[in-house]
């Protein structure tokens, strides 16, 4: 690991103040769970950390069931999947939680965190660069090693996948990401946070060089049933295949209004309206939710070795909606 | 004549029971010092330059920058110019600096150039190896195209195993620390006494002059016996500096360069009888295990088929060197195996147990032992109420299945030497320079030792794990346990004859006639005549007993032998929608001759079986074709099984007069042999196909059910 400057501002006004324009030169500190290892294996080269976790206003988790959920960004997973708000209202965040399957990832690790670690892209953390491309920019993927790798929004030239476990559930629940940069705060919707790179240069959100995040405001369910289903190998320590988060508006076993997500699929949080409106005004059955994830996945493009994922992303709709409309919310 | 031989069943009160192994409290609770944990006085840190392409020649090195960097004591070129390197992460220059991010920057700011040269890292298609392909002569035993053409069932399969590396829970490395002419080397390895010959050797020194030292080892699996080039080049970098240097892999050097088990490929037809008797063998594999290629794995395994035609193949590769993997070539020759005796069995809708018991007699010397382990291992598991044909046709998507294997290794062992030493206090040690893998062997020494005393085993000091003690082996090939159980029971034994004759006097009684027991020693036949152990050492005045025994000693009888047979049966389920396999139960019986610990070796067999799963399912050395590099050099894309991923595990010793009889057989490898072939079986067996492949990830179980036309 190279030599850096170490900084634990205790204000945001102060931890902005000493980011800079140049990513890669300053780096944000939180739980460190994805920052550190992406230093030791020399992906990421900062001149200068910023510790951001005695930053008090970043913590902490309030409910109110006229304006919702209120979740610092230094909450650790850990701590969501345990509140009790959570598992009533929110179950999809916090199985997404659950999802993570290091405990010491969950107790170390943040909300802010999981949103901003950079991708599991083997090429990528293997010093290949983020669009894993080799020196004349020709891609590594594509006839290279990429069952892990994207089956939607894989025109290129990015191929990893958003590793995010909890986007594709704030995504459905409809929740805001709050920002905090010189200018002040400014809130973006869940789906607008990321974005497909172009270059190795770009990152996969869309904050700015002297920005953070610094909390994630999650409205009222208005009763909509939610829910996370993660397809992963093992139940130790394992990055998810593919999973969809779902969030259902339902009268009865009816479906009003729908909103799918799917996560791991595609290099960022991938919603997939056709679904949602396939799904809408059904009844949920086996073969609804089945024939819903079939329609979650019509534009999955197979490279050469990730064809499952499209099967693995069907099931992840399907189960993700028979569990949604089994709960309570 | 001290009493050599072990003693009969109905007198042992310490072998073969359940003892807790000795160091499992100092483990435990942290306090169990590994190499890894060690720290010298004035002690610098190694790191090495390593090369980023599969194949390459040195250009030039240029380490002027990095001899410059603070904290900096030494730089040394390894691999010169001209140098041709074989695998990618292999080392180049080597530096040390008084931390280890110091050390890390230095080796960073090494500038070396290379001319890369074409690589090969993929050999699953053996038409595009080329040269590098090595055809071995063709193997063949009785008339296979005769046995073929009268065979009544023929059944064809396409298999392949992957290649796996060991990955040390402590990484592979050394502290080397000079005292003026006289070589330290505190290693993670399998062979104290072994590992210092290559320091003598490759440093010019005298023997004299090394002493090796290692208390506790974090896993070898078979990789760690040799110095390696980090331990030699260590040992003159710190010659250089001055100062002791540590040399650790890091986690990606660890499963890059520090070994793999090699892979095999094979097309394999078998030929039988409607019954189920099964006539003929044809196999063509391949594979690789580096730059070496790979020789044939032990086909047909276990099975001594009448008719064979083998053909195989090793393929040189630039992935990294192999090293032998618990049981070498025998997890893959049984995978092979063991799925096309499936795949016949499915072909002739008959219940492998039923083909296997069919065909007892082709499995040797030990096939009735082999036929009880069967019918024990189908009583555990209920084979009989649960298996059915291929395919599980109840409904849902998640799908049942049973699976069998079974496997040898021989065990015999190794050569050893144990030093006893009862001193006047009472107290007792026996010193050997050997190693504890973590399978328990400090504990079966004290064991053995004890029992043959008539002591507690709280009363025996181990000192193992220094070269200053008397030479024992190195522990690879399960020939450990068979080793110094035999050392230390002749050297127990014969210490105790000394002692019988010293206090012979005052019990009034022939030294021959006495035998020890309880903490005591008596007059056979006669409690009441007996001092107290305390008592009988006291008489020895000043001065201590001190007996060698050794491994062989062809003179005093044979204590241990070689030669197993195991059996294990897999219970999984398969999710049919997501190809994920859940490992429900596994089923270990084992024979393994006399056992001295029960417990410790049970516990190997859970550990056997949790590393079977891992290669079954998850573990596979994963290199890009492009890059010439491995994509999964760390613990989160090299995938190990958690407690959540190993199921029910249910193990059964098999014991009696057969085992007891045999003596002591060393069981580090057998029981990891049968898991992947279980494991295979058992999801071919629930999903109605076989996945040729292992480990059997979701993508591949899905492949297979589409091929066969799908479940879903």
């Amino acid at each position: 690991m190279r030599a850096f400057e170490y900084a634990s501002p205790t204000t945001k006004e102060q931890a902005v103040a000493l980011l800079n324009n140049q990513w890669g030169e300053t780096e944000v500190l939180a739980g460190g769970m994805d920052l550190l290892s992406l230093m030791k294996d020399d992906v990421t080269r900062p001149g200068r950390v910023i510790n951001i976790k005695e930053i008090k206003e970043l913590h902490g988790l309030q409910y109110s069931p006229s304006t919702g959920l209120r979740i610092g960004a230094l909450v650790t997973l850990q701590e969501l999947l345990e509140n009790e708000t959570v598992r009533k209202e929110y179950p999809s965040l916090a199985q997404a939680a659950e999802g993570v399957t290091s405990p010491q990832i969950r107790d170390l690790g943040t909300v802010g965190g999981d949103l901003c670690q950079r991708p599991r892209c083997w090429y990528f953390r293997g010093g290949f660069g983020l669009l894993a491309q080799d020196s004349s920019g020709k891609s590594l993927v594509l006839e290279g090693e990429n069952k892990y790798h994207a089956i939607l929004g894989n025109s290129g030239p990015a191929y990893f996948v958003n590793p995010s476990s909890l986007a594709p559930a704030l995504i459905a629940l409809g929740a805001k990401i709050r920002l905090f940069g010189p200018k002040g705060a400014r809130d973006v919707a869940a789906g607008q946070f990321f974005v497909t790179p172009k270059t190795n240069q770009e990152r996969e959100y869309a904050l700015k060089t002297n920005e953070i995040v610094t909390e994630l405001l999650v409205p009222p369910t208005g009763g909509a049933r939610n829910a996370t289903y993660e397809v992963r190998q093992k139940e130790a320590l394992d990055w998810p295949l593919a999973a969809a988060a779902v969030s259902l508006k339902m009268s009865g076993k009816n479906v009003t209004s729908a909103r799918i997500v799917l996560g791991h699929v595609a290099p960022v949080p991938w919603p997939v309206p056709d679904a949602e409106k396939f799904l809408a005004g059904k009844t949920v059955s086996e073969q609804v939710a089945q024939d819903t994830g079939g329609a979650a996945v019509t534009g999955a493009k197979r490279l050469s070795q990730n064809g499952y994922k499209v099967q693995l992303a069907r099931v992840a709709v399907k189960r993700a909606i028979l569990r949604a409309a089994e709960g309570g919310a | 004549m001290a009493e050599y031989n072990w003693p009969e069943a109905s007198k042992r009160s310490l072998i073969g029971k359940r003892i807790s192994r000795l160091d499992g409290p100092e483990k435990v609770s942290g306090k169990a010092k590994y190499t890894y944990d060690l720290k010298r006085p004035g002690m610098l840190y190694g790191k090495m330059v390593r090369c980023p392409h599969a194949h390459a020649k040195v250009s030039s090195i240029d380490t002027s920058a990095a001899e410059k960097m603070p904290g900096v004591k030494a730089v040394k070129i390894i691999q010169d110019p001209g140098s041709e390197i074989q695998w990618a992460g292999d080392g180049v220059v080597v530096v040390a600096a008084t931390e280890e991010h110091l050390a890390e920057d230095a080796a960073r700011a090494v500038k070396v150039t290379y001319e890369v040269l074409p690589h090969l890292v993929r050999e699953e298609d053996l038409s595009k190896a080329g040269d590098r392909a090595k055809p071995a002569a063709e193997k063949v035993a009785g008339d296979p195209t005769k046995a073929f053409s009268e065979a009544e069932v023929v059944s064809e399969g396409t298999y392949s195993i992957a290649v796996i590396t060991h990955c040390c829970l402590e990484s592979h490395g050394q502290i080397t620390e000079w005292e003026g002419d006289k070589l330290n080397v505190f290693p993670s390895t399998q062979a104290v006494t072994g590992i210092g010959g290559e320091f003598v050797k490759a440093l010019g020194i005298p023997a004299t002059n090394v002493r090796v030292r290692m208390n506790h080892v974090g896993g070898g699996f078979g990789s760690k016996f040799n110095a390696d080039r980090w331990g030699i080049e260590g040992a003159r970098l710190a010659k250089l500096a001055g100062q002791p240097v540590k040399i650790m892999l890091e986690r990606d050097a660890e499963l890059m360069v520090a070994g793999g088990r090699p892979s095999s490929f094979a097309k394999i037809k078998m030929g039988a009888k409607k019954d189920g008797t099964i006539t003929a063998w044809e196999s063509n594999s391949w594979g690789t295990g580096g730059p070496g290629g790979a020789g044939m794995p032990p086909l047909p395994y276990v099975w001594q088929i009448p008719n064979q035609r083998m053909n195989h193949t090793g393929v040189a590769t630039n992935i990294g060197p192999a090293r032998a993997w618990r049981a070498p070539n025998h997890p893959q020759a049984c995978f092979l195996t063991m799925s096309a005796i499936e795949d016949l069995a499915a072909a002739l809708k008959m219940d492998p147990l039923e083909i296997c018991l069919k065909n007892i007699s082709l499995l040797g010397p030990r096939a009735s032992l082999y036929q009880e382990e069967l019918l024990k291992g189908a009583e555990i598991i209920e084979w009989k109420r649960k298996w059915h044909l291929r395919g599980d046709t109840t409904a849902g998507h998640i799908k049942r299945g049973l699976g069998l294997s079974m496997h040898t290794w021989g065990g015999a062992p190794h050569n050893s030497e144990c030093r006893v030493t009862i001193n006047p206090d009472g107290s007792v040690s026996a010193e050997l320079a050997s190693q504890d893998l973590g399978t328990g062997t400090r504990t079966v020494i004290a064991i053995v030792a004890a029992e043959t005393l008539g002591l507690p085993i709280e009363a025996i000091k181990v000192n193992i794990g220094d070269s200053a003690y008397p030479p024992s082996g190195g522990s690879g090939g399960s020939t450990t346990v068979g080793g110094v159980s035999s050392s230390t029971r002749r050297a127990a034994a014969d210490a105790l004859d000394e002692i019988f004759k010293v206090v012979a006097p005052a019990l009034n009684a022939d030294p021959a006639n006495l035998e020890a027991a309880g903490s005591k020693i008596q007059v056979k036949g006669d409690a009441s005549k007996s001092m107290t152990w305390q008592q009988a050492c006291s008489r020895l005045g000043v001065k201590p007993i001190r007996a060698n025994g050794k491994q062989p000693d062809p003179a005093k009888g044979s204590l241990a032998s070689s030669g197993v047979a195991g059996i294990q049966m897999a219970e999984v389920t398969v999710d049919t929608e997501t190809g994920i396999v859940k490992i429900e139960k596994l089923v270990s019986v084992q024979d393994m001759g006399l056992i001295i610990d029960a417990k410790t070796a049970e516990s190997q067999i859970y550990g056997a079986l949790i590393m079977g799963v891992c290669y079954a399912l998850y573990e596979e050395k994963i290199m890009d074709q492009a890059t010439g590099r491995m994509l999964n050099p760390n613990m989160e894309f090299y995938k190990l099984a958690g407690i959540g991923d190993i199921g029910t595990l249910v193990v059964h010793l098999m014991t009696g007069q057969e085992q007891d009889a045999r003596g002591v057989i060393g069981l580090g490898e057998p029981p990891v042999v049968s898991p992947g072939a279980a494991i295979s079986n058992a999801v071919a067996n629930a999903i109605g196909v076989r996945v040729p492949s292992l480990p059997i990830t979701p993508d591949r179980v899905l492949t297979a059910m589409e091929k066969k036309g799908g479940l879903t």
